[in-house]
């Protein structure tokens, strides 16, 4: 589903780094991978460059079989808007939509129609946790409902994977243990791929596979 | 340390704070450079005046016309009176020139211990007393390009005489641009025989001059003053010019305040988590609203001082090119030196500083009263805003702004017409966030994505659309309500012209200066020319109708009382009126100065006696602002002896043309000796002095847009850096480059709609006040309404592809940096 192959990237500049070099990732539907590592060691690197949000100097990345590469920034957006959800660790909720109204973005850009919309987000809603909360406005809400809206609108339109960047960084313990609780039945009940990236073993724990990142490129770990 | 904080946040945004700067300047430069030109042009009239009258004590002053010189004797021979010293003042046409000399006829005996300066240093005295004999002061002979023993040739009537140039008058530069002789020699030159204008009384030691005054009991149409009263008296001539472009000034500086409320608010929002930080770090409530303040107190004193320099450089280039009176025409023949006044400067940059605190006080307040907890949290930066949502305030200022349109003035000053256009503009501004949330709340919800956002995020912030909105709110406003007003203005002077133009050519004596005119022989010769069908003369001449006001026009035409209705622009029906009294046509200005109405009867001081008059009607008059009276010539020339004409208006016989006219009257006047237009000549002259005297009102407009829509700009460009992490997300979960750009173009044309709507409407509604209040009150004339809708809905059109191309610039700039990076940025 997922192919990473040979990929390198820095950054140029008077203070140039090379972030990634020569990484190999693989990853089947459905499977929920966790990656850990030292800060700056190119996690979210990898991430943006799975999301086509950037590009490698080396190396394929193919999602769906679809290499990145051939298309150009519009034709990635789309796929990213069809296959992928993101999760951020700050959250990133529309501050001046409403609850439901943010839940629906990629559905309205995927130009579903309203109706099925409407039910969509609700079925999402009462999945998350969020019954009834449809009218809220992001000030409204707690740190642990925010990130919720956050995972009803990253899978709400069924993406073939899930990218997840710290998604508990900004929870305490309890929350964050229910975030990923909800991210992991949430992506398995959509049928979803995940990369979960993390700092926080009991995060990782969640995963089906663990990988660590080095500059050298990945090691396997088993889920602790 | 606090200085790092302070210049901080300034030099963070250099172009905000730039554009605060700038619009400050523009408030203090104007109101400076207004202050200047005009406080010189007084001083340098007033020292003119002072020196004219030398060591008098009392000036007693008729008609331009003169009075009968035995009044003269009278005032000489009262008691209290040491000297008395009589003087005919006759503003003497140069042919070839436009402005007239000033020649001032004096005896030479009693002048010369009054007002030595009006005296040549060891000239001959019988130089003084020749005939044709004249001394020039430095100034004139400077203009003229004369020299001692060069003949200067004057007109009198129809005939040019040559006066010898005997010397120059004692350096005194204030003097102005005159020429003195001798007064009897005048009397004879300019056919005033027996007639003086002025004489200057010097008292005897121990009397009291108020008293003296006080007891003259001068002829109709004469007046008394103390000569270093004449300033004061300009001063009030110049007033309602000076205070509308003072107000003008304040409005600048008010739109200055208002970009300064707006950046600061947007700022401080921005910056509202760094600014708890500091209060969780220690600093206290005051520390912050102080820090704050002085971010203000900061582009205030960079802002005045620059306007300051500023204001000297336009009265400078003003001086040079449209002269003192910043072409409204009340200063001829002085050059003033511009004196830079300190009470001045420290007046108008002091409101530049306070108008930039003023804007800094609110966001500063709000910032210090913010909780240091909630603050930091994301999303409470709407708090910031919550205080500008409720319209009361609003509603009650464009209440007060209405009430205050309906007072009458106060010491002949639109006082509460100013007050009204300045609650109709603090009124709009306080409601804009509520008019706004109106406006956007009836925009239908749309289903694309990228209007869809747009319209969301604007609903859900109508505080910080409202705040970006106020500077071009402002600056649209003033420029409708000027743009309407002009064009009413325009398109009434317009029809003005029309209507008291109906000859087909019209000839003058002279334009400026009142030493030619037509004899009754030059009439009767001009009436014999071939090719004039008809012809109606017209005399005009000052008259005085209170010694506290400046003096009317009087003028005398052919048979206006046939076919008056037809003939003048009457605002107003006809009074049936005793058919005993003769009849007086009234000015708009007259009617409204003297609070005359049809029917009612006027006095009008005629040869030294006051003759009554039935105000038959009012009408329509831009050219004379102190106000004029109309009366038929043969009424005038039997009341007061005065057989002479000006001007005529001519209406030719069929095939003859205006070149053939010209020549035959030329052949009986002499060349040059008269001076002749065509109604479409005079119509585009006039209208050509029209447009020059607004042109610092069009520059000013355009400025005040332009720094309106830079407001706007800046305010939009500082948003959208604050939503670049949302722009970020929203790239993440799919939305195209192009949709973004889309969202912001939308958001830029509904914002600038919004506040263009609002604009529009409050520029309308000050306009009404400026036409109905404002000008009736301080010109005393009326207009008709004139919407310039084809150069509005330009405007319209302009300023919202302006605003829709600057909301996409700013969120190219926006956009330009790295989305993945925004969203690992805090929200």
């Amino acid at each position: 589903m997922l192919s990473v192959r040979h990929v390198s990237k820095s950054y140029p500049g008077p203070r140039s780094r090379d972030v990634l070099h020569d990484v190999n990732l693989d990853l089947k539907g459905g499977e929920y991978v966790a990656i850990m590592g030292e800060s700056g060691v190119g996690k979210s690197t990898l991430l943006n460059l799975i999301a086509g949000l950037d590009a490698p100097d080396t190396g394929t990345i193919e999602l769906a079989g679809v290499a990145l590469a051939a298309l150009d920034d519009d034709g990635r957006t789309r796929l990213r808007r069809e296959k992928i959800g993101f999760v951020f660790q700050a959250f990133h909720v529309l501050p001046y939509l409403d609850v439901a109204h943010n839940v629906e973005l990629p559905l309205a850009l995927l130009e579903v129609p309203p109706k099925d919309r409407a039910r969509r987000v609700d079925a999402m809603l009462a999945a998350v946790g969020l019954d009834g909360r449809g009218t809220s406005l992001p000030r409204e809400l707690s740190g642990g409902e925010l990130q919720r809206v956050a995972i009803a609108r990253a899978l709400i339109h069924e993406p073939m994977l899930v990218l997840a960047d710290e998604p508990t960084g900004n929870l305490d313990p309890d929350n964050a243990a229910q975030i990923l609780d909800l991210l992991r039945t949430r992506v398995k009940a959509g049928g979803a791929a995940a990369i979960l990236v993390t700092h926080s073993d009991r995060a990782a724990a969640t995963a089906d596979r663990v990988l660590r990142l080095t500059a050298a490129g990945f090691t396997a770990e088993a889920p602790k | 340390m606090t200085g790092r904080l302070l210049i901080g946040p300034i030099l963070q945004h250099p172009g905000r704070s730039l554009l605060c700067v700038v619009a400050i300047a523009l408030g203090v430069a104007l109101g400076f450079a207004v202050q200047l030109i005009n406080g010189s042009a007084i001083s340098e009239f007033t020292r003119a005046a002072q020196t004219l009258a030398g060591k008098a004590d009392v000036t007693v002053r008729g008609p331009r016309q003169g009075f009968d010189e035995s009044i003269y004797v009278d005032l000489a021979r009262r008691d209290g009176v040491a000297l008395a010293s009589p003087a005919l003042e006759v503003d003497a046409k140069l042919p070839g020139r436009e402005e007239p000399l000033r020649v001032i006829g004096l005896d030479v005996f009693r002048a010369g211990r009054l007002q030595p300066a009006l005296f040549a240093e060891g000239a001959d005295l019988l130089d003084s007393l020749r005939a044709d004999t004249v001394f020039l002061s430095p100034a004139a002979m400077g203009w003229l390009g004369v020299k001692p023993g060069d003949t200067l040739t004057v007109q009198s009537g129809l005939a040019r005489h040559g006066l010898h140039v005997a010397g120059a008058l004692t350096g005194e530069a204030s003097l102005g641009r005159v020429a003195v002789m001798d007064i009897g020699a005048a009397q004879t030159l300019f056919d005033r025989i027996g007639r003086v204008s002025r004489v200057d009384l010097r008292l005897a030691s121990g009397v009291d001059v108020e008293r003296f005054v006080a007891a003259l009991d001068l002829a109709p149409g004469l007046t008394a003053e103390r000569p270093r009263d004449a300033g004061t008296a300009t001063d009030r001539m110049t007033r309602a010019y000076r205070v509308n472009l003072d107000v003008l000034a304040l409005v600048a500086l008010f739109t200055g305040g208002l970009l300064v409320f707006s950046t600061q608010a947007l700022s401080v929002a921005q910056r509202r988590a760094q600014i708890a930080l500091l209060r969780v770090l220690g600093c206290t409530r005051g520390q912050i609203a102080g820090l704050l303040l002085a971010e203000g107190l900061l582009l205030g004193i960079v802002g005045a001082a620059l306007g300051l320099a500023g204001g000297l450089a336009l009265a400078r280039i003003a001086m040079e090119i449209v002269g003192a009176d910043l072409g409204a025409g009340y200063f001829r023949g002085i050059a003033p030196v511009l004196r830079v006044s300190p009470v001045a400067a420290l007046t108008f940059g002091g409101l530049g500083v306070v108008a930039a605190v003023v804007g800094s006080l609110g966001p500063a307040l709000e910032a210090a009263r913010a909780a240091p907890a909630a603050a930091l949290k994301s999303g409470d930066d709407q708090r910031a805003f919550a205080a500008l949502r409720p319209p009361w305030i609003g509603i009650a200022c464009l209440g007060a702004g209405a009430a205050a349109s309906a007072l009458p003035p106060v010491d002949d000053l639109p006082v509460f017409g100013y007050l009204a256009i300045a609650a109709l503009l603090m009124g709009t501004i306080l409601s804009l966030p509520a008019l706004t949330a109106f406006a956007l709340a009836r925009i239908p919800t749309a289903q694309r994505i990228p209007v869809a956002l747009a319209i969301e995020q604007l609903r859900a912030r109508p505080a910080q659309a409202a705040l970006s909105l106020a500077a071009i709110v402002a600056a649209v406003g003033l420029s409708v309500s000027m743009a309407v007003m002009v064009s009413s203005f325009r398109t009434s002077v317009d029809a003005w012209l029309e209507a008291v133009l109906p000859a087909d050519l019209y000839l003058r004596s002279s334009s400026g200066g009142d030493s030619a005119f037509f004899t009754e022989s030059d009439q009767a010769r001009i009436r014999d020319v071939p090719g004039i069908a008809r012809i109606e003369f017209l005399r005009w001449q000052q008259v005085l109708l209170d010694p506290q006001r400046p003096r009317v026009t009087l003028l005398a035409r052919d048979g206006v009382d046939l076919d008056a209705e037809r003939r003048l622009p009457l605002i107003g029906p006809i009074a049936s009126t005793d058919p005993s009294l003769p009849r007086a046509w009234l000015s708009e200005q007259t009617a409204a100065i003297y609070g005359f109405a049809p029917g009612q009867r006027i006095a009008v001081p005629l040869n030294g006696r006051l003759h009554e008059f039935v105000v038959a009607g009012i009408w329509r008059d831009y050219a004379r602002q102190n106000g004029a009276v109309l009366i038929d010539r043969a009424i005038y020339t039997a009341l007061a002896d005065d057989r002479s004409a000006n001007d005529a208006g001519m209406w030719l016989t069929a095939g003859t043309t205006s070149a053939d006219v010209q020549s035959a009257i030329e052949a009986v006047t002499g060349k040059d000796a008269v001076e002749f237009a065509t109604p479409g000549e005079i119509r585009a002259v006039s209208l050509s002095i029209f447009d020059r005297t607004f042109t610092v009102t069009y520059a000013l407009e355009a400025a005040a847009v332009l720094i309106g829509l830079v407001g706007l700009s800046s305010a939009i460009g500082s948003q959208v850096l604050a939503r670049r992490r949302e722009f970020g997300m929203l790239r993440h979960v799919g939305v195209l480059r192009g949709q973004i750009a889309r969202m912001l173009a939308t958001e830029g044309f509904i914002v600038a709609a919004v506040g263009l709507l609002i604009g529009v409407a409050l520029g309308f509604a000050m306009s009404l006040v400026l036409i109905h209040v404002v000008n009736r009150q301080s010109f005393h004339w009326g207009m008709q309404l004139h919407v310039p809708v084809a150069g509005l809905a330009l405007f319209i059109a302009v300023m919202l592809m302006l605003s829709t191309i600057t909301a996409v610039f700013a969120g190219r700039q926006a956009m330009a940096g790295d989305a993945v990076r925004a969203v690992k940025e805090d929200w």
